[in-house]
């Protein structure tokens, strides 16, 4: 192995400092935008599939099984390369011409599709694992299908699948790193083109991965204070 | 709303895009291979009792978990080449990648696989005189390999999507290959739409396999 020439000191030059910093705030800025799309519509496709109406349910399972079984980096490519072909000329056009930001944009609405998908299969798993007797209990009792969902199931849930959507809440900030495939300069995408211009590759990896770190263990702190937040007094799992 | 596409460009260039596949599906194998066994053994040793290993371990895993694999790819891309002083290829840079970052999630399946076996049940093989050994051979790996096989083979479908991401090396897998004759052709919907089309039915139909698998084994 030959002698590698250390130099730290290259981060905290311009323009490299100024790369960092904006690459970390583009990750950390289509990582939230992506999750404030795919909690919501992933919340609302994994109760659908668990509604009684088939229709509904069948097309939950189908938008769930297409968004899983596509690699997210041809998704990525099919709404930035395809997609615009696909659409009405009209639109074809202004999405190609007038829409600002494209690339961004399309990392984001990808990310949050593709996340949606996974969210929905967590929500469902989290409904699925009440015994069916507390939804009947609520039935009796008068309440319609909707409260029965917004009282009973909803409720505990949530609470239940925290730790699994922490992960998946994690994976939209390390899979943001696939807007680089299409010229974002999020975070990864900076530290190999500070490779590329100073050949410090070490040093330039090494700062991304400790930055990486850093936001999963912000979020996995984050997630710890919500979990006791929502704690349901004296109930230690969820059960009978 | 096809009008204007031309698919018989994906005919034309079969043997290039075969090629690719053939690289996807010997990456895939490879690697799935490579981190069950190193998988296996950071689980192990995690499970060892032995705590400065554990912690090591448990060190790696969270590590790894918490990097982007793109990143991952990039590190091990420029980086073996470096360490070893010699000319590596592309693909065993990535393939080292891909083994290493894959074993963290698979020791975390093949740990709550061995987890799931009943503490009472190591206590009654022992208590009819198996060894150590014994038990673990006869009574605890039967039981949780049942329940961790459907887990693994789940992973390993994630693990065929992931590959796709040589892309950022340019190593010529199924997809780069694709984009390859889309760039050149000027025809990404029809190879894109291809792409993800074979995807989306090989990745299905083995997720409902190992749905199957799930039901009629897991205990």
């Amino acid at each position: 192995m030959g002698v590698y020439n250390w130099n730290w000191s290259i981060l905290f030059k311009e323009p490299y400092l100024g790369w960092i910093i904006s690459g970390f705030g583009n990750t950390i800025l289509i990582a939230l935008l992506a999750w404030a799309i795919a909690f919501p519509l992933g919340s609302v496709i994994g109760i659908l599939r668990t509604v009684e109406n088939r229709v509904l349910r069948l097309a939950a399972t189908t938008y769930v099984e297409i968004f899983r079984n596509i690699p997210l980096l041809v998704q990525m490519f099919l709404w930035y390369f395809v997609v615009p072909e696909l659409l009405p000329a009209d639109w074809g056009r202004w999405v190609k011409r007038d829409l600002p930001y494209p690339q961004f944009i399309t990392v984001v609405l990808c990310l949050g599709l593709y996340t949606a998908a996974r969210v929905a299969e967590q929500v469902r798993s989290g409904i699925e694992a009440i015994p069916r007797g507390q939804r009947n209990a609520g039935l009796a009792m008068g309440l319609t299908p909707t409260q029965v969902y917004r009282h009973v199931l909803i409720p505990v849930a949530y609470r239940t699948i925290i730790p699994p959507l922490t992960s998946d809440f994690l994976g939209v900030f390390k899979n943001s790193s696939l807007a680089l495939t299409i010229g974002v300069l999020e975070l990864t995408a900076q530290s190999r083109q500070i490779e590329e211009y100073t050949f410090a590759a070490f040093e330039a990896f090494a700062v991304a991965t400790v930055l990486y770190c850093l936001v999963t263990g912000l979020v996995i702190a984050i997630m710890r204070v919500v979990e006791t937040r929502t704690r349901i007094v004296g109930a230690i799992t969820v059960g009978g | 709303m096809f009008s204007g596409f031309d698919f018989d460009v994906i005919w034309r260039n079969m043997p290039f895009l075969l090629n690719g596949v053939w690289l996807t599906l010997q990456l895939t194998i490879m690697a799935v291979t490579g981190g069950i066994l190193l998988g296996l053994i950071l689980a192990v040793a995690r499970l060892s009792g032995i705590k400065p290993l554990a912690w090591g371990v448990a060190a790696y895993v969270n590590f790894l978990r918490s990097m982007p694999l793109i990143l991952v790819i990039f590190w091990f891309y420029t980086l073996v080449p470096k360490l070893t002083g010699t000319s590596i290829s592309g693909f065993y840079s990535v393939l080292i990648a891909f083994i290493m970052f894959e074993a963290a999630y698979y020791s975390e399946i093949i740990r709550a696989g061995i987890s799931s076996v009943k503490r009472g049940q190591i206590s009654a093989a022992m208590a009819l005189g198996l060894t150590n050994l014994q038990a673990m051979r006869y009574v605890v790996l039967p039981q949780a390999i049942r329940n961790m096989i459907p887990v693994l083979l789940t992973q390993s479908i994630v693990m065929l999507q992931d590959t796709s991401l040589v892309y950022v090396v340019g190593l010529r897998d199924f997809l780069t290959s694709a984009e390859i004759v889309a760039s050149r052709d000027n025809r990404p919907t029809e190879l894109y739409l291809f792409v993800a089309l074979i995807f989306l039915v090989v990745c299905f139909s083995a997720s409902r396999l190992v749905n199957r698998l799930r039901r009629k084994y897991t205990l």
